[in-house]
């Protein structure tokens, strides 16, 4: 318990230094995404790597978020603080509902109910143009601000959004470690001896979908604020893609990890900048071989590897000494 | 145009889109019933057949048809690949796993193919001219007709071999108890092999007479490959009428939907029809569609 | 305690259990046998509402329960184990033991996420009460352990006390010594007798004879889904029915 803790306090030193390291440089802009992102992911992870439930849709969740934010603070004259709340709300209801039916299915078809779901209402924010803008986007959505103190600049909006990121990375970590937790996994590994456990196997799965896409939906509406821009492609499919290689490079069932996904994903395509279309090979290799090899993402693959690296050493506790 | 008119030029877009889907469709079934992987790659397949034709014959200058034979010959090829590079080494296939890798190959040959051919959208000259013919009011091009015919002799051709052939035969055995097939012999490991090879045969050859229609271009795939996911879910996953029957369907309504409701709207209309036999008839529309897989 | 009554299960033209009715008496240790096929595991499966059955009653506690799904029964106190031993493999003894304790504590998503002071003193009780079950099977020092790396005869313990955790009234166990050796056998028959003396009701689908002659106050015998017979260890033991079906068998 106390690591944890340790472990959680040093993430929040880093976060609160790394602003005076790149001196509010190009790179604070970038990592507004990464925490972004990882929102996403660690809401990702709860459902796919705690729960063993896939989504392949939640780029639909966030764009709703977006959207809702983006036309409530715009068309509505909503405030944005309240307006993120409704969007959080509304996207959670519906999930709720559509989380019954869709949580029935198992493996494949999961993937592709939830696959479905993404699609359509990426096809909704393409062409209900008449509040969303359609293709070309919805601009002029409002920044957030506190008692007149807007956030409208890089730096800014990175301790905003750090702070709602690791909030919900806080908040995910006591949700594992509880009794919750437990019996998301205990799904994942046997559902059937998780029922005869009386872990309501089905009604935990839409709740934790729920949670997931609230949290997708949050992100969604940091995203809308911070970009004052938002358009579709945001939305897509590849984006729930992306987001699935995240938590899967990072580590299924581990909060960090899905930091560390997202992290190396979003700082990957701009490190490749020179080779600005290899991005989406590197994502296809990268699932193939990390569920191929390390199945248990980087979190547990890199201790892996170096316990067998010192085994190998000589004079390590070796076998073959 | 009256009205009548205008639904029988629906319907005849509607089928030859369904006879499309229906191909793609019966790939994922066969790979499906001999695997129990459903291969999101699919779809990747019906854009190799389109690129690759063209690449035949306008880089390579090679005459059409030996241009299409190759196509589909090539596509299966990347087919053999992915199933024995990304699909046979899995060690512990879990459907989670499964579902990952296949996205991955998915994203990794479109990947490829934007990075060997281009972005651009191309587009395939059609098999024997673009003449309309008129037909009780629609107009039929004669690609439409390839298609169709192409689509059934294609679909004659499966059944005589899942029907008569030893392999098909076998293939047929894994589809009802796989671990009974492998009792008795069958290499199950070659079968899911060929099941991947006719897959991806049959759905490059789907990409290939649909191109001179609708285009193409390196991100088709996503598309037409959930599409004839759609139309193998409402044939419950059956490798043979049904499936053709729920391509069928799913483009006849889609370009009803396009005509009468909205046409932005058309690609959400194969999704809801998705969701909605998910939720209510997994085991597909028409009832007997168990009875005969593959 | 637990009334089964006419009972048939049917599996598309299959019959695997007909008319079958029963009655197991509190604060016993019931044993069902039978030869392969008699439908033990069916019945097993039915009563645990695992599986729905054709028709027939099942009373739990004077309660109509045919049908309910496994979580509404394990919150009425029932529980049970299976055959091939599901553990969590990925969670260590201590956590799926906890899972045991999931009916026995109520936070919600909220208060779990926000760790409340209520969600952190029930979180004690958990691990409190895990330990105790773990030490009552007597595999305490492999709590930290993943399951899925312990040997087998632990992971049947282990799944024994991840069911008591639940405390429940009544236990199922489907074949429990299977796969044991002599010695685990003989530690599984004292377990259930102290499970049984702690006032929770045992019921077993067991192959291993002596084990159930020794430990069962009463024991019913299916055959080809059938009723054939039911009494004291003694009586079964006498009975020419069973001695036939058994005979008949091998």
């Amino acid at each position: 318990m106390k690591r944890e803790i340790f472990k959680f306090l040093a993430l929040v030193v880093i976060v609160a230094v790394l602003p005076a390291v790149f001196k509010g440089g190009y790179l604070m802009n970038v990592l507004v995404f990464v925490g972004i992102n990882s929102m996403l992911a660690v809401a990702l992870n709860l459902l796919l790597g705690y729960a063993g439930q896939i989504s392949l849709g939640q780029a639909g969740f966030f764009g709703l978020g977006a959207y809702l934010s983006g036309v409530l603070t715009t068309t509505y004259g909503i405030d944005p603080w309240l307006g993120m709340i409704i969007a959080a709300a509304a996207v959670g209801c519906i999930a709720f509902l559509i989380g019954f039916p869709v949580l029935k299915l198992k493996g494949h078809y999961l993937a592709m109910a939830t696959l479905g779901l993404g699609i359509i209402m990426y096809i909704v924010f393409n062409e209900a143009v008449s509040s969303t803008g359609g293709p070309s986007g919805l601009s002029g959505i409002p920044n957030l601000s506190v008692q007149g103190y807007v956030f409208d600049n890089d730096v800014k909006n990175y301790y905003l959004i750090w702070c709602a990121t690791l909030l919900i990375i806080l908040l995910s970590l006591n949700l594992v470690h509880s009794r919750i937790g437990r019996a998301l996994r205990s799904i994942h590994d046997s559902e059937v001896a998780a029922r005869v456990m009386g872990v309501n196997a089905r009604l935990l799965k839409v709740q934790i979908f729920t949670l997931s896409a609230c949290i997708s939906s949050l992100a969604g509406s940091f995203y809308a604020h911070t970009m004052s821009f938002i358009a579709p492609a945001s939305f897509g499919f590849n984006f729930s893609v992306e987001l699935v290689t995240m938590v899967i490079i990072g580590g299924l069932a581990s909060i960090y990890g899905s930091l560390l996904g997202a992290v190396l994903l979003t700082l990957l395509p701009e490190l490749l900048r020179a080779f600005q279309d290899y991005d989406i090979i590197i994502y296809g290799l990268l699932l193939i071989v990390m569920t191929m090899f390390m199945p248990g993402g980087l979190v547990k693959g890199i201790p892996a590897f170096f316990s067998f690296v010192r085994r190998r050493l000589p004079g390590g506790t070796a076998n073959n000494a | 145009m009256v009205f009548s008119e205008q639904l029988a030029q629906y319907l005849v877009s509607g089928v030859t889109t369904g006879a499309i889907y229906a191909l793609i469709g019966i790939g994922f079934a066969i790979i499906y019933n001999s695997s129990e992987i459903i291969n999101f790659a699919q779809g990747e397949f019906v854009m190799l057949g389109g690129m690759f034709t063209l690449f035949f014959l306008n880089v390579l200058k090679i005459p059409l048809p030996l241009a299409i034979v190759l196509a589909v010959l090539s596509s299966t090829f990347i087919g053999v690949l992915f199933e024995r590079l990304a699909i046979r080494p899995l060690k512990k296939p879990t459907p989670l796993g499964l579902v990952i890798i296949t996205i991955g190959g998915s994203i990794l040959i479109r990947g490829v193919a934007m990075l060997v051919w281009d972005k651009d959208t191309h587009s395939l000259p059609a098999f024997t001219g673009s003449e309309p013919i008129a037909v009780a009011g629609a107009t039929i091009l004669p690609q439409h007709l390839w298609i169709i015919s192409l689509t059934i002799l294609s679909i004659v051709l499966n059944k005589l071999f899942f029907q008569y052939s030893i392999i098909g035969k076998a293939m047929r055995a894994c589809a009802s108890n796989r671990r009974a097939a492998g009792l008795v012999g069958i290499d199950v490991k070659k079968m899911v092999l060929f099941s991947f090879i006719i897959s991806s045969a049959l759905g490059s050859l789907a990409g290939i007479i649909v191109a001179p229609l609708t285009m193409t271009s390196y991100d088709v795939g996503i598309m037409l490959g959930l599409k004839g996911f759609c139309a193998a879910i409402i044939g419950g996953m059956s490798g043979g009428l049904a499936t053709v029957l729920g391509g069928i369907l799913l483009g006849t309504l889609e370009s009803l939907g396009a005509g009468l409701i909205s046409s932005g709207y058309k690609d959400a209309i194969a999704f809801i029809i998705l969701l909605l036999i998910l939720f209510v008839r997994p085991q597909g529309l028409f009832k007997k569609a168990d009875t005969e897989r593959v | 305690m637990l009334e089964i009554q006419g009972i048939t299960q049917r599996f598309g033209g299959v019959t695997a259990l007909e008319d079958v009715s029963f009655s197991i008496r509190a604060n016993e240790i019931t044993g069902v046998i039978g030869p392969n096929g008699a439908g033990k595991t069916t019945l097993f499966n039915i009563i645990s509402g695992i599986y729905r059955q054709t028709s027939g009653t099942i009373i739990f506690n004077g309660k109509d329960v045919s049908g309910l799904p496994p979580e509404q029964l394990a919150l009425r106190g029932m529980v049970r184990t299976f055959q091939n031993v599901e553990l969590f493999t990925q969670m260590t003894v201590m956590e799926n033991t906890m899972v045991g304790l999931h009916t026995r504590s109520r936070s919600g998503i909220f208060s779990c996420m926000l760790k409340t002071p209520g969600n952190r003193a029930e979180e004690q009780h958990i691990r409190e009460r895990a330990l105790h079950w773990l030490e009552y099977t007597g595999i305490a020092d492999l709590a930290d352990m993943q399951a899925g790396n312990l040997a087998f005869g632990k992971g049947r313990m282990l799944e024994i006390a991840r069911a008591m955790a639940l405390e429940p009234r009544i236990i199922l166990m489907d074949e429990p010594a299977a796969g044991l050796n002599n010695r685990e056998t003989g530690e599984l028959a004292s377990l259930i007798r102290k499970i049984r003396d702690s006032g929770v009701t045992v019921v077993l689908v067991e192959h291993d004879m002596d084990l159930v002659m020794d430990v069962c106050d009463s024991i019913l015998v299916l055959n080809l889904g059938r009723w054939l017979a039911e009494g004291t260890p003694r009586e079964i033991q006498e009975n020419q029915a069973v001695i036939a079906a058994y005979l008949g068998e091998g």
